[in-house]
């Protein structure tokens, strides 16, 4: 085993992918010889070249665009986006392109492609660059979405992400980044579509993705000491869901809460209220409750953001109120 | 004999009190800007930061080549635009710090910095985004018969997004009273401009849409005020937008947050040489128009300013956690999920 940072752990699942796969490229902002906005890219332009690793303008619709393109005529290109906030910019590529092409050309064209970088909140940014996406491209069929919670998953999530053939939307966080955890030494790949039980529990299930899986551990632990036993579920992915994790999970518990970082409307938790309400009502001994961002653009201060995010205090609150306490 | 005629020269175009407002005014940008330099490494400030050392004869030339009700529209290096036009520093100062004095009341912090009251229009994170929306200023300005216009600044990385292709077609098609800038201090980020594009002459971009276009001394505050004015003038003629590639240099990294890798320490130097405000302040003491006494008050004066800015900043408190759900709609009772 060694210890890596996150960042390190996506290098090491493009590298690999790379130096596998000659028709593997990386293409982005800043990814070349800057090496990266947040450094994720650190090295890779020295070991590939400028054939493999390429700088954009500030062009989000153009070079998603073209890599969709690339995509469908023999190569599969990794597109990071600097942050998701800018994929708005391109959203039309992603979604009107890369998702409906396999679909649109009855099987003929698919798109295999990775778009990848930071979503959501990453401190006092301002609405334009704070906004949780996970949902709104889990809403589209023909994209996978896949949102790891650590240096280990997201390692061999991006691993098979690569090797996948249909586009995968890979979403990170500026605030992972630091993060650290032992990974393998050698290769190794996660399926995509597979939540992971990152704490058993009996009480109480929390499903999670996504940095506030870190929020959540931290409420389970807390939770753990008032002698309550929360299950925590980290999804791993947005699209597909695991529904079938959650709700075995909630027949053992027979309580849910879900937390994320989306806004309420259609979110994530949404849907998996309606799946667990459909497949496991008699088991529930409470209404299910999720912890969302406020229904608002982010705002700046941090008065307001405290109120705004999901957070520990809430998270122990929602839970007590589902058990009762 | 020969003196006499340059002052004379001189003398026509500019006035004594012109350079002393472009004095004060730009040394106000700088001050204030290295001010909040300071504050951001103290932590004072917090999140994107980008500061508009270097540039400032833009601001200045702009603003006093147009009108009161002129619009102005940015990009995310927005925090001098509203000063130059009038608002008090300290509401930046306070927005800067999150403070709900601030001129969005903490809501919109560096990047998003607006003044309604001065026909600011921000204050705009997403590269390029503006461009559109200026260009959408100025075709409610004609709309309405104003006569009017919209001055509409982006970065040299912002030009390569497509949506400026569309808006300057239109602009150009619909003859709008917008001018647009580009302030090209030659990097995106870390990206040099030449990098980007086969095309490094930017005010080139123009020529596509048969948009009168041309480069500018973005360093001369003279020279940016009369590229203004002839751009001013078409615009309120009806015959529609002008593309200004303001050639500038940015002394500071892209934003707080820039190890400056991607370029020497030389160039910054050498830019450093064609200092906008220096160059000013050359012309001042060249024709006697200014005393060093006056220099110092004038130094003085906006420390001050900037002090105050700070001290209002710091004793202002954060928005209230009731702020949360107000200026997200209009209209007052809507019905926001909050669970
Ligand atoms: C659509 C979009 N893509 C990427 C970014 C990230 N970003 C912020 S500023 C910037 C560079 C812009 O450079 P330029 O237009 O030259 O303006 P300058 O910062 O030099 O004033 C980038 C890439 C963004 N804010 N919006
Ligand atoms: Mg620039």
């Amino acid at each position: 085993m060694k210890t890596v940072e996150f960042r390190e752990a996506l290098r090491e699942a493009m590298s690999e992918e790379m130096r596998r796969d000659e028709t593997i490229l990386l293409m982005g902002e800043e990814v070349a010889e800057y090496n990266g906005a947040y450094k994720v890219s650190k090295g890779m332009l020295a070991e590939f070249g400028s054939k493999r690793v390429i700088d954009t303008p500030i062009a989000e619709l153009g070079f998603a665009g073209i890599a969709v393109g690339a995509s469908m005529n023999g190569l599969r290109p990794i597109v990071e986006f600097m942050t998701f906030n800018f994929s708005l910019v391109a959203i039309d590529q992603v979604i009107n392109s890369a998702a409906k092409m396999y679909s649109m050309s009855g099987g003929q064209y698919s798109c295999p492609i990775v778009f990848r970088g930071p979503t959501a909140s990453a401190g006092q940014l301002g609405a334009q660059h704070s906004q949780a996406f996970e949902n709104w491209y889990a809403n589209c069929p023909g994209l996978k979405v896949v949102v790891p919670s650590n240096p280990y998953d997201a390692k061999g999530l991006l691993k098979t992400a690569i090797r996948d053939n249909d586009p995968v939307i890979f979403m990170e966080s500026e605030q992972m980044y630091g993060d650290k955890a032992e990974i393998p030494e050698g290769e190794y790949s996660i399926p995509i579509g597979l939540a992971d039980i990152k704490k058993q529990g009996n009480q109480v299930s929390i499903a999670t993705f996504g940095k506030i899986t870190k929020v959540v551990l931290k409420a389970a632990e807390e939770l753990e000491k008032e002698g309550i036993s929360a299950e925590v579920i980290d999804l791993r992915s947005v699209r597909p869901i695991d529904y079938e994790t959650i709700i075995n999970s909630v027949k053992k518990t027979n309580r849910l809460v879900i937390v994320e970082e989306a806004w309420p409307l259609a979110s994530i938790s949404s849907e998996i209220t309606y799946m667990v309400q459909k497949n496991a009502f008699d088991y529930l001994d409470a209404p299910i409750r999720r912890i969302t961002a406020a229904d608002v653009p982010l705002p700046y201060a941090p008065t307001l953001i405290e109120v705004s995010l999901p957070n520990v205090a809430r998270t122990i609150q929602a839970v007590k109120e589902v058990m009762y306490q | 004999m020969a003196k006499t005629a340059e002052k004379t020269e001189k003398n026509l175009k500019f006035t004594k009190e012109q350079y002393l407002h472009w004095y004060e005014s730009m040394l106000l940008m700088r001050r204030f800007e290295e001010r909040t330099g300071q504050l951001y490494t103290m932590q004072k400030i917090k999140g994107f930061c980008h500061l508009y050392n270097g540039q400032e004869a833009i601001v200045a030339g702009t603003v006093s080549a147009t009108k009161k009700t002129d619009k102005h529209i940015t990009a995310y290096r927005d925090h001098v635009h509203p000063i130059a036009l009038g608002l008090h520093p300290k509401y930046v100062m306070a927005e800067l710090y999150a403070k709900i004095t601030g001129c969005s009341k903490g809501k919109g912090g560096s990047m998003h910095i607006f003044s309604k009251e001065h026909n600011f229009v921000g204050g705009h994170g997403i590269v390029g985004g503006q461009i559109p929306l200026g260009a959408g200023i100025a075709f409610a300005e004609k709309y309405l018969g104003t006569n009017n216009l919209c001055v509409c600044s982006m970065g040299d990385g912002a030009v390569r997004q497509g949506a400026l292709h569309e808006a300057f077609n239109m602009a150009m098609n619909w003859k709008l009273p917008v001018i647009f800038i580009i302030e090209n201090n030659h990097y995106a980020m870390g990206t040099s401009v030449e990098r980007t594009s086969n095309v490094h002459d930017l005010w080139k971009i123009g020529l596509a849409y048969d948009m009168p276009a041309k480069p500018v001394d973005g360093m001369t505050v003279e020279a940016v005020h009369e590229a203004i004015e002839e751009a001013a003038a078409r615009a309120r003629r009806g015959d529609g937008p002008t593309l200004l590639e303001m050639k500038t240099y940015r002394y500071r990294g892209h934003s707080m947050s820039d190890p400056q890798t991607y370029r020497s320490k030389d160039e910054v130097e050498e830019y450093k040489h064609q200092d906008p405000i220096d160059k000013v302040l050359d012309t001042l003491k060249k024709h006697k128009w200014i005393t060093d006494a006056e220099i110092e008050k004038i130094e003085a004066k906006i420390k001050t300013i900037v002090e105050e800015s700070v001290q209002f900043a710091e004793e202002s408190p954060y928005p209230a956690p009731e702020e949360l759900y107000h200026d997200v709609y209009v209209q007052q009772d809507y019905p926001f999920i909050k669970e």
